[in-house]
């Protein structure tokens, strides 16, 4: 019998026939713009094959027919109490409130005017809504209808995520009603400046930047690629490229805090320029007699992170990470959602499986109030701490702040006045859809900590288990470097990477100026791209009224680099000076690679004809050892980014 | 390593347009053919699939990666087929008062009559459930998974099989004869 079935089966496989190519597209394109349309813009009414009716109550009438008991129940209440916050003298203080939330109170009280005609939205679809009798599908249609019908859409757009609508998303969630579908567009936003553009010696010899011990731009890109596409632009910091590998640097002598090592190169893309390697080695501390920490692991459990790859691996992540710390470790969980909690009481780490429950009881559901949960996580530190310990607040999100402070300025400034206590801040980044990058770059860079981003396991074995000493002890604070090329011996310079890092040559030497901390065992690595003096390569001609006998200074040298950095605690800056011979040599490095492969991402606009192909070769030259495989699977980024550039 | 559809389901569930629009492209042919051996129709399966894509973005917002992709599409095609053939026995009866399955018929032969074999026949002979059963097991899906799809259980999926074959087997007989 089995026969019967393999020979209709080979029947059937010649009688399916090719799609329609004309229709095939057309399908595809209405598939995407549902897509979009649910997308939170809501320009417009809902489509729907019904002509709108004028008149005051039809829509009244309308929202009555079609509200099952259940979701016309929550989503009255909500308006109701959507009303109440706003209208209600005390419903201020409700919310949290600033300048920009303050106006837009106002204008709500006049805005859901039901007795406006629906615009007529122009029925171009028919959209057959296949429907199930699940009650959370009903509520779907029934919400949409509501807001259609009462008006509130056209309040809500243009803009997806108005102080509104997260007002009208806070208020239903607050309310229980967390199975109510929330608009959701993609909302990443990515923190990243202009290329750096190439400098005339002659003119600003000196170049100044904070290090950056990031690596979440890396896992980001890594994301992109092997979900088949691209990343955008701005997700690329090279920087958080090169820094994401080990490389073969000299550890510092005994009571240094790092060592700079220092390399030129020739230039892969450019055979008339070379590269300048800078390499930092942190100093890695007897990790046994390391001093305890206070962990507060604040924990965003909003909605949003109800995803397999956000919450669960969160959760697993911390699993991990749990293993690696001593008894004499404290640590406290803070959660936030729609308000903040402490949800676990600071607990020696020794007491694992209170941790663990706690840690495995939490669910998601809610908007995101991020700055009170910032404020509790750091209120929780403060109290755990004591003398001679290491407190840290670990702060796990999608990035999404949608409650209180949501703006990368404010947050910085908030975050600032919180690192002078002492506390350090960590951020995880989790989900993509609406990862917020700027926000976390922005909370990162000025709360004395690192991002990183973590979309599998085994890169939260990498940032929580393997460095987790890094990650967690910081050997100097405020480390600056900056670079004075001399004009004798190199004409143009440009550093690769570094963008949202670069410092203004006076705040070198300023320590009141925050720059990136570095922790145990970690390592920096910069590379600039030089243009020898009368190298074919210099891209600006020489001025032809001034004088450009400005080069003095001993023609050996080719830079000079200087390093600020504060012990951990301290207020004043330590500084280390070194020059860069013409004579210094090396030998081209997998950061070169991976350097030319962030340059290509970001559109390539030095690096000529140089190909993906070619940072395949070099890389696999350049690989060396390699015990994770972290450079194999960087080699095999760049095969997929090369096969995706292509299309 | 892997460049996963689930993975762009989720994304695309979380509202990234970029995951939708590789994912859709990635998934059209073989929806398409699962499509066509649920209808039996070339017309009627670029109809599904219509169908399909337009329902899709919103109902993706409800996947939670609780079952592979391909097992939440096929359940959606299989529902969308099912609410089709319902809406088609509606127009049908009030219009004629004739059967689903005569109108199917008459549809068929107004198409070329060379497109009608003895696969098309069979196929739309044979009851629904059966015929969604085949289509699937047809697509290279395991009983259990046919089962998941259709929520029956795999005990059911391996019985309708059976029962589809004898149908067949019959039919193949009473066409000798």
């Amino acid at each position: 019998m089995s026969d019967d079935l393999d020979d209709l089966k080979s029947l059937m496989n010649a009688a399916t026939p090719q799609p329609d190519k004309a229709r095939k597209v057309e399908n595809i394109a209405l598939a995407q713009k549902n897509f979009s349309d649910l997308q939170g813009s809501r320009d417009g009414a809902r489509l729907t094959s019904d002509r709108p009716k004028a008149g005051l109550f039809s829509g009244v009438r309308h929202m009555l027919n079609t509200l099952t008991s259940r979701a016309g129940l929550t989503a009255s209440t909500a308006i109701i109490a959507v009303g109440l916050v706003m209208l209600s003298p005390l419903g201020d203080r409700l919310m949290p409130n600033n300048g920009l939330r303050e106006t837009s109170f106002r204008k709500d009280q006049n805005a859901p005017d039901v007795s406006d005609p629906i615009p007529e939205a122009p029925v171009t679809i028919e959209a057959p809504v296949i429907m199930e009798t699940a009650p959370s599908a009903e509520m779907e249609v029934a919400s949409e209808d509501l807001a259609a019908t009462s008006g509130l859409s056209r309040i809500a757009a243009p803009q997806p995520k108005t102080a509104r609508a997260r007002q009208l998303d806070y208020a239903l969630q607050s309310l229980g009603a967390e199975d109510m579908p929330t608009p959701q567009a993609n909302t990443e936003s990515f923190a990243n400046a202009d290329v750096n553009p190439v400098h005339v010696t002659a003119e600003t010899p000196v170049s100044t930047f904070s290090i950056d011990v990031d690596t979440a731009s890396y896992s980001v890109i890594r994301n992109s690629l092997t979900q088949g596409r691209l990343p955008p632009k701005d997700a690329v910091r090279i920087e958080e490229m090169i820094n994401y590998f080990p490389y073969d640097y000299t550890a510092p002598l005994d009571d240094t805090a790092f060592t700079p090592t220092v390399s030129v190169t020739q230039t892969p893309w450019n055979p008339d320029t070379q590269l300048l390697q800078i390499g930092i080695q942190g100093a890695m501390p007897d990790v046994s007699d390391r001093r305890p920490l206070n962990l507060v692991f604040l924990i965003d459990t909003s909605g949003s992170m109800n995803q397999p790859n956000k919450l669960p691996l969160l959760k697993q992540s911390f699993h991990l990470m749990l293993g690696q710390l001593r008894p004499e470790d404290q640590i406290a969980i803070v959660t936030y959602a729609g308000s903040a909690g402490e949800v676990l009481a600071p607990t020696p780490a020794s007491e694992r499986s209170t941790i663990l429950n706690a840690l495995n009881n939490l669910g998601a559901g809610g908007s995101t109030a991020g700055q009170a949960g910032l404020q509790q996580a750091y209120a929780t530190a403060a109290a755990m701490a004591e003398k001679g310990e290491v407190n840290r607040v670990i702060l796990a999100t999608d990035g999404d702040f949608n409650v209180g402070l949501n703006d990368p300025e404010q947050l910085k400034d908030y975050i600032a006045d919180k690192r002078d206590t002492g506390t350090y801040l960590s951020v995880l980044g989790f989900g993509r859809g609406n990862l917020d990058d700027a926000t976390m770059q922005a909370l990162a860079q000025n709360g004395n900590g690192q991002a990183a981003y973590i979309d599998t396991l085994s890169e939260a074995q990498k940032v929580l288990v393997d460095q987790l000493t890094g990650a967690l002890f910081p050997i100097a604070d405020d480390v600056k470097i900056q670079v004075e090329f001399n004009p004798a011996a190199i004409s143009e310079y440009r550093l690769i990477g570094y963008e949202t890092r670069a410092l203004k040559r006076e705040d070198f030497n300023n320590d009141k100026v925050d720059a990136g901390d570095i922790g145990a065992g970690h390592q920096v690595t910069a590379i600039y791209e030089v243009t020898p003096k009368g190298s074919p390569a210099e891209l600006t001609d020489p001025l032809r009224y001034s004088s450009t006998d400005t080069a003095q200074g001993d023609n050996d040298e080719l830079a000079f680099l200087r390093l600020r950095y504060k012990a951990p605690g301290a207020a004043a800056s330590n500084l280390i000076e070194t020059p860069i011979s013409t004579n210094t040599a090396g030998e081209t490095s997998f950061a070169t690679a991976i350097a030319g492969f962030g340059q290509l991402l970001r559109g390539g606009k030095y690096t000529g004809s140089w190909s993906y192909a070619d940072a395949i070769t070099l890389a696999t030259q350049t690989k060396g050892d390699d015990p994770f495989g972290y450079r194999a699977e960087a080699i095999q980024l760049m095969r997929l980014a090369e096969s995706l550039s292509q299309n | 390593m892997q460049t996963d559809d689930d993975i762009l389901a989720l994304a695309a569930a979380g509202g990234d347009a970029g995951a939708f629009a590789t994912l859709i492209e990635r998934q059209y042919d073989r929806l398409f053919r699962l499509c066509f051996r649920l209808t039996g129709s070339q017309a009627e399966a670029e109809d599904l699939t219509q169908d399909i894509c337009a329902a899709l973005p919103a109902k993706l917002r409800g996947f939670r990666g609780e079952a592979s992709f391909t097992t939440w599409a096929y359940r959606l095609c299989v529902n969308a087929a099912h609410d089709r053939r319902r809406r088609a026995a509606t127009h049908a009866k009030a219009a004629s008062g004739w059967g689903d399955w005569e109108v199917n018929r008459r549809a068929a032969n107004a198409e070329t009559e060379d497109a009608i074999d003895w696969l098309t026949h069979a196929m739309r002979a044979l009851p629904d459930d059966l015929r969604d059963t085949l289509a699937l097991i047809l697509d290279d899906m395991t009983h259990a998974q046919a089962g998941e799809i259709l929520n029956v259980s795999e005990g059911t999926i391996s019985w309708r099989i059976s029962k589809a074959k004898k149908h067949l087997a019959t039919q193949r007989q009473e066409e000798t004869q």
